[in-house]
């Protein structure tokens, strides 16, 4: 059956996904103190912002976006966020990577991968700023650890996720409650999967950054995967830097997100071709999540998301 | 089905559905679901091989789709589900969010909360077994949570040589104790999740079976209901001020429609406070309308300026619920510290939480025969009962036997904010005794449309 044809009170499953991101923004924003959107240029951040400023329209946002900057980020992502924070007039902090690594309270990887690393400059901008709740675009679909994971997530006084110790979430009632230190990781696109996230993104015509779309660039390969040359560690000897048409199915640290060889060059094409994609998104592009069989949970546990 | 024709298909000719799975622990449960999620294709390759690989290592020589979805660590070295899992898959016709619930006994509270956002919950039957304590259980919690579809799947049919006969005595024996709980829509469907019959394709040995696989009925029961008919419920969530120069003087009401339907130019009561007011304009995600439904998430106008706030609700001048202080429910305790007669709670209802004091617990129900014993004192983790509460202020509180929304309420641990029970107000449970599964009337005779027993 199709939901339009027999009802006019029917939902699309975008509606209703929709519908819910929102409802979740509109409970965090009267339940707490200081909540914050995690930024990072991302398609899954992009989306969470565009249904976050259609909550509030015509008000402006009643929050600020805060971005981890891994110092390895691409810089067309690094643009396009600058842009999206001047159109809307927002308010971004960053916590980097660099600065931690710079003045000794971080230190470089052997691997040279820096997503690892993000937890600490993100724990320090909660507590410096006294952030009680952090939006995160997590998504259920991406991983198996994540598919346990909350749209209320309770995080104690070091960021840390329990797995054991979940509230259970009950209708569409989320607990928020929380004592002084801790603070709440919120997931609005939940029960969002990648292909709702593209098809929202087609829908609204939501711009994203360049290199989500297929396109020529110097890349090399690394444990079969390609990466975009630079300073950040790449290519090593041996590693050989050639020109593909690729494009990024994640955006992240540069040292672990993969490009894939595609011509997608449209939203059309790149729905198209996930649809009928064998690998999951993180399967194809990121490299932090094969260390070992429980990474993700692994690194959740620390205060990652 | 194909996978290229999802990404064809516009986006607005596929809807929701929100199921939940429940049965004992050998009842193959995690077969049911890996082979809904492989079959459908829903398994990527890279998922696969994770599975492959780690039932490799524990020494296996197939791969254990059970793997796919018991993801976390404790779980994986216990071969047990410890919680709730949301897996995702999708087919041409619909899109699909699924609550994986362990089958524990003593896992209660995760059915329920499985349960709780579900519009349909699917239990599984070994065939050599029948109807068993475990199977009315999961019976009766789905009809408590008022989860409108009911679907038994009595699996391993391979082990009863395919045989109609255990099929329908099964069939039967289900759908008469589910109708004595008064659950509206039983659909039960033999299957063999190892052997994949009738979960995705229809199975040669069961030819004798003229209904639908089970992913056949998952797209296309009816999930879409007539909201017109449901009170209208619009629980204020935020209030947006600009104070903009664009937007000097906008003050509108934000919130999820809970139940029925909003139009502009209707005359609505605020509650508590009981002021009128009429709607002006109804805002859908940046798009006026002039009328919206549940549960679509909008901003409400109102004509006068009245003092309203999150936690307030919204509803139509003729028809608005009466705010009470007294609350009787039925519910089911989710901490690990009981629930005692004298604690003081918070009350989370719809937008609004208030200070809540429990007065008594006039019973709890005996989850082998589910009969109701009173008295029981305390409520301890996963136990169902009744309590009385008294809250602090005036709640607009509808019977969670007219809205799965505006009737259901969080019991909070004011010291540390710990969530202790799920509440569904309104009249005790009237059937529902056990072992005979027998109330009062006849179960092969249809209950009436609205014939929930509690």
């Amino acid at each position: 059956m199709t939901a339009r044809g027999d009802s006019p009170y029917a939902l699309t499953h975008l509606d209703a996904l929709e519908s819910e991101a929102v409802h979740v923004f509109r409970e965090v924003a009267g339940e707490f103190e200081r909540p914050v959107l995690l930024f990072s240029g991302g398609k899954d951040s992009v989306v969470m912002l565009h249904t976050a400023l259609k909550a509030f329209a015509p008000a402006p946002l009643p929050f600020a976006l805060l971005h981890v900057d891994t110092g390895h980020n691409f810089p067309e992502v690094l643009a396009y966020r600058d842009r999206v924070v001047a159109r809307h007039g927002l308010r971004l902090h960053i916590a980097s990577v660099q600065e931690f690594i710079d003045d000794g309270r971080l230190r470089e990887r052997p691997d040279g991968t820096r997503n690892p690393l993000q937890t600490v400059p993100l724990l320090d901008a909660i507590e410096r700023h006294r952030f009680d709740a952090v939006f995160g675009g997590g998504r259920r679909d991406e991983e198996k650890a994540r598919a346990k994971e909350r749209v209320f997530s309770l995080r104690d006084e070091f960021g840390g996720w329990d797995p054991r110790r979940q509230r259970p979430e009950l209708w569409d009632l989320y607990n928020g409650r929380h004592s002084p230190g801790e603070h709440v990781r919120v997931f609005p696109l939940s029960n969002w999967t990648e292909l709702d996230v593209w098809q929202y993104i087609a829908r609204e015509g939501i711009e994203l950054p360049s290199i989500y779309y297929a396109h020529e660039r110097e890349v090399f390969a690394r444990s079969g995967m390609w990466l975009t040359p630079g300073e950040w560690g790449g290519p090593r000897d041996g590693e050989r830097v050639e020109r593909r048409v690729v494009r990024y199915r994640t955006v992240g640290d540069m040292s672990c997100t993969g490009a894939v060889e595609s011509d997608a060059a449209t939203v059309d094409r790149v729905i198209e071709e996930i649809a009928a994609s064998r690998l999951t998104e993180r399967g194809a592009t990121r490299a932090d999540d094969k260390l070992s069989e429980a990474a993700m949970e692994d690194r959740k546990r620390e205060g990652y998301f | 089905m194909s996978i290229a024709s999802i990404a064809t298909e516009p986006a607005a000719a596929t809807s929701l559905l929100r199921f939940a799975t429940a049965g004992s622990v050998d009842d193959g449960k995690s077969t049911l679901v890996g082979r809904l999620l492989h079959d459908s294709k829903s398994v990527l390759a890279d998922q696969l091989e994770a599975v492959e690989h780690a039932s490799r290592d524990r020494g296996h020589d197939a791969p254990d789709l059970a793997l796919l979805t018991d993801g976390l660590r404790a779980e994986r070295e216990q071969g047990i589900t410890i919680d709730v899992a949301y897996r995702y898959f999708a087919t041409a016709r619909r899109r699909f969010v699924l609550a994986d619930t362990p089958g524990h006994v003593q896992y209660t509270r995760n059915m329920v909360t499985g349960a709780s956002t579900a519009e349909l919950a699917l239990v599984l039957v070994d065939a050599r077994h029948g109807v068993v304590e475990q199977t009315r259980r999961h019976a009766a919690v789905a009809a408590l949570l008022r989860v409108p579809h009911l679907v038994l799947a009595v699996n391993k049919m391979d082990l009863v040589d395919w045989s109609e006969a255990v099929f329908a005595r099964i069939a039967e024996e289900f759908t008469a104790y589910a109708g004595s709980l008064g659950v509206p829509d039983v659909t039960a469907i033999p299957v063999s999740a190892l052997a994949g019959d009738n979960v995705v394709t229809p199975s040669a040995h069961l030819d004798w079976y003229g209904g639908p696989t089970v992913l056949e009925h998952l797209e296309t029961v009816p999930v879409i209901a007539d909201p017109t008919g449901d009170p209208a419920r619009f629980p204020v969530q935020y209030v947006i001020r600009p104070r903009t120069a664009g937007h000097p003087d906008y003050r509108g009401y934000a919130g999820r429609i809970a139940s029925g339907v909003l139009r502009v130019g209707e005359r609505v009561t605020v509650l508590p406070s009981g002021r009128t007011s009429t709607i002006t304009a109804i805002d859908a995600l940046g798009t006026p309308v002039d009328v919206a439904w549940a549960p679509q998430s909008v901003t409400v106008r109102l004509a006068d300026d009245l003092d309203v706030a999150r936690g307030d609700l919204i509803a139509p001048a003729a028809g608005a619920p009466e705010p009470v202080r007294d609350v009787e429910a039925t519910v089911c305790h989710v901490a690990d510290r009981p629930l005692r007669e004298g604690d003081r709670v918070l009350l989370k209802h719809t937008t609004r939480t208030v200070k809540a004091v429990v007065k008594a617990l006039p019973s709890r129900l005996d989850p082998a025969d589910l009969a109701l014993r009173p008295s029981p004192g305390a409520l301890a983790a996963n136990d169902i009962g009744r309590v009385v509460l008294r809250t602090a202020e005036p709640l607009a509180l509808d019977d969670y036997a007219v809205s799965r929304s505006t009737g259901a309420f969080l019991l909070i641990d004011p010291a540390d904010g710990t969530t202790l029970t799920a509440g569904m107000a309104g009249p005790a449970f009237t059937a529902a005794s056990g072992g005979s599964g027998r109330p009062e009337a006849d179960a092969s005779v249809p209950a009436p449309d609205d014939g929930w027993d509690f």
